[in-house]
């Protein structure tokens, strides 16, 4: 949808951009530069990475369509999209990323106190305050909701053990989201409560996980009688599950999207790995690389149409599960093609293709497993029935 | 434009969607081939169809069509598909596209006629047993009178109901279209039997003089049309083939829903549940590219040829591959004349294979975008 108005946006957004987002920052091969996480923590890489996130944060576009009462860029979804356009177009890293943007925020958006908005949104939109996720555990993987981290009631603070799992740099962060059982008679569901943690505290401890790609961005969280005040409780005591069912379908739509580009696509790469008399003779690679280019085609093209079914408001609720099985899948056949393409090279133990290949298996199974979204498909898309 | 029907859109979707549920179920077309008529579709239907404006939907209104687009054209095939509705709307579709690009005045009088359904035109494309546009065999040979020629079409959609041909052809020159009465002395149309029942012919032209006017464009000039035409006519096959599978797969998670085995109702099976939920997760994919084909198309995008195969190469793919556990979910009965799903079967597998099967396209695409 073009309009006038949005036509106007676009060529001030593309001026601004041309004048703000920094030249080491644009064009840069992906993977090449860290992405900020920002946070106390976090070293950044470059001045210009810190200028960046500065002049974004400052005008609010690090979540363009948060409020601009709570730090926001107040956007409209259409707004939003042009801005993301001018930003691939210059080909500059996106300034921030990080779980409170992706996460938190929409979910203290919706279900968070006026208060815990305005201390906890802008600090995020800064970049200032990192987010890390607890909801796993080592006993509560897919079935989420039989998580026991306990919160004791003591006055007007909860009294948290326990521990998490796959807390995403959670040696990073500064504070956790975190579903504790605060009513353990309650039916499973209806006894967890969506609970903003200080990191800080110390009783809270981080243990790093090595995965089979080596270091890992992952830390198993411990909490030891940590104090954290009910002013932390989002929604509802009790009623966090559902907080953090309407979070599970950001996480995975931030899982299944990141579409691939087709000038990054596999063909691309095979024609500089083999070239095109090199290809010529391997038919059946060939014929590999043109089904998963195809498959991508598609999935960009659902990414692009779940953004104008969200921005037209008839998102199905499911559709995320959707994208997240198929985007995911297909990130695995990437990363498979990837090795056959690279070869020799990418067996190599430092490479960057092998990394990639041990790491990504991680998506299938991340933000609910595959065959979690696939029961969420049969029983809420197609209403089979329960067994 | 948002891959989003518009309201306008919805509307006309859910029209054609009533006209064909009331005028053309299913249930009309069994009833068709049962009766083992010569006829490959119902003219009263087709008048029906003319009525609501629907062979005239790329045909502008100066030329006596509704001018609905290709948006409107692909969601009245899609809505066609669900209930398997057999009509030459393809073949007048594509007549439309020809005759509105290339024709001159006196082609473009035939537009009239084929918007009120009343002239059929066939596209003569294929032939050889496999779709290869680049490599026409029938040749027209230029004499002084015209052209005259010689070869074997397959496979022509509508071949044996249709009185006009547009015969893609290979002159000294290059491609070539040629507009061809069926009455011409020469010209031998053999009906054929398909699996789907749809009208198909073979026609062969034995030394057929057709005069210089009968040429659509230049002679030689053709290449623009044929494939413009061809990405028409794979948008609107994916359409098609969209709708067949929804109602297929509506109908199998119906049964799922209903059929008892071991005490309770087969589709609170895990094991079948998964297979269900990836066969929606394609559909709901599917339904995007169909889209974007066709808004592609509207807006006369760069790259509307590209994704013409890509909605083509994807739908035939999901459209096989929804059947075929159809097939299989709905058990025995699945194998049975007397279930529709059988029906489906057959017209997704003619209707992917037409203009270029998911292979085809997938070469098509890796010339086309990589040059591999």
């Amino acid at each position: 949808m073009t309009s006038a108005p949005l036509e106007a946006f676009r060529a001030e957004t593309r001026a601004w951009l041309e004048a703000s987002a920094p030249e080491a920052l644009r064009n840069r091969p992906d993977g090449e530069l860290l992405p900020c996480r920002g946070g106390r923590k976090w070293v950044f890489q470059s001045q210009a990475q810190r200028l960046w996130l500065e002049r974004m944060g400052e005008k609010g576009w690090t979540a363009p369509e948060w409020p601009k009462a709570y730090g926001g860029g107040g956007l409209t979804p259409e707004e939003a999209q042009v801005l993301r356009e001018e930003m691939q177009r210059i080909k500059v890293a996106p300034p921030l990323e990080s779980l409170g943007i992706w996460m938190l925020g929409p979910a203290l958006l919706r279900y968070g106190t006026e208060e815990q908005k305005r201390t906890h949104l802008p600090p995020i939109v800064r970049g200032e305050i990192a987010w890390a996720q607890g909801y796993s555990e080592p006993g509560a993987g897919s079935d989420l909701a039989s998580l026991q981290t306990r919160a004791i009631d003591d006055g007007d603070h909860f009294i948290v053990n326990g521990s998490k799992i796959w807390t995403s740099f959670g040696d990073q962060s500064d504070w956790i989201f975190a579903l504790v059982r605060s009513e353990p008679e309650a039916p499973k569901h209806l006894g967890i409560t969506f609970l903003l943690i200080d990191m800080t505290d110390p009783g809270v401890s981080t243990r790093p996980i090595k995965l089979i790609a080596g270091d890992s961005p992952f830390t198993q969280t411990f909490f030891d009688n940590v104090r954290a005040p009910k002013a932390n409780i989002v929604g509802e005591r009790g009623r966090g599950w559902d907080v953090a069912k309407y979070l599970l379908q950001f996480e995975r739509q931030m899982i299944g999207s990141s579409p691939t580009a087709r000038k990054e696509g596999v063909a691309n790469l095979a024609l500089q790995t083999l070239g095109r008399e090199g290809l010529a003779r391997e038919q059946a690679l060939r014929a590999d690389i043109l089904q998963f280019e195809l498959d991508a085609w598609v999935q960009a093209i659902a990414l692009e149409r779940s953004r104008d079914l969200a921005a037209a408001g008839t998102l199905p609720a499911t559709l995320s599960s959707l994208l997240k099985v198929s985007g995911s899948e297909l990130k695995k056949r990437r990363v498979e093609l990837t090795m056959s393409l690279v070869g020799a090279d990418a067996l190599d133990a430092e490479s960057r293709q092998a990394f990639d290949w041990l790491y990504w298996p991680a998506s299938t199974i991340a933000g609910g497993s595959n065959e979690i979204q696939l029961n969420v498909l049969a029983k809420r898309a197609l209403g089979l029935p329960g067994a | 434009m948002a891959l989003v029907l518009t309201e306008e859109e919805s509307i006309l979707a859910d029209a054609a969607r009533s006209f064909f549920a009331r005028s053309a179920p299913v249930s009309a077309f069994r009833a068709l081939r049962d009766s083992g008529a010569a006829e490959r579709y119902s003219p009263a239907l087709w008048a029906e169809m003319a009525g609501m404006g629907f062979p005239g939907a790329l045909i502008p209104e100066s030329h006596g069509g509704t001018g609905f687009g290709y948006v409107a054209a692909g969601l009245i095939a899609q809505e066609a598909g669900r209930t398997l509705v057999a009509s030459p709307l393809l073949s007048s579709a594509l007549a439309a596209e020809i005759l509105l690009r290339d024709g001159d005045a006196d082609q473009q009088a035939l537009l009239p006629g084929v918007a009120d359904g009343s002239r059929l035109i066939a596209f003569a494309i294929d032939d050889a047993i496999r779709h290869d546009p680049d490599r026409l065999s029938v040749g027209a040979f230029a004499d002084d009178a015209g052209f005259i020629l010689d070869g074997v079409k397959r496979l022509v959609v509508d071949g044996s109901a249709a009185r006009t041909l547009i015969v893609a052809a290979t002159s000294q020159a290059g491609p070539t279209l040629l507009l061809v009465n069926v009455e011409t002395p020469g010209v031998s149309v053999e009906p054929l039997r398909l699996i789907d029942n749809r009208d198909a012919a073979d026609i062969s032209f034995s030394g057929v003089q057709v005069k210089a006017s009968a040429v659509i464009g230049r002679p030689g000039g053709a290449s623009a049309a044929i494939d413009r035409a061809l990405d028409v006519g794979r948008a609107l096959l994916s359409a098609e083939l969209l709708g067949c599978a929804d109602e297929a797969f509506d109908r199998t998670v119906a049964y799922l829903k209903e059929r008892e085995q071991f005490g309770v109702k087969i589709g609170s099976f895990q094991a079948l549940q998964h297979r269900a939920a990836r066969l929606h997760m394609a559909l709901e994919l599917a339904r995007g590219v169909v889209l974007k084909a066709l808004r592609a198309l509207d807006a006369g995008d760069e790259d509307a040829s590209l994704i013409a195969s890509v909605a083509k190469a994807a739908l035939a793919q999901t459209a096989r591959r929804v059947l075929d556990e159809a097939v299989q979910l709905h058990g025995g009965i699945g194998v049975t004349d007397d279930l529709d799903i059988g029906l489906f079967l057959k017209r997704v597998r003619t209707a992917g294979d037409l203009f270029g099967d998911d292979a085809f396209q997938k070469d098509r695409l890796a010339r086309l975008a990589w040059k591999i």
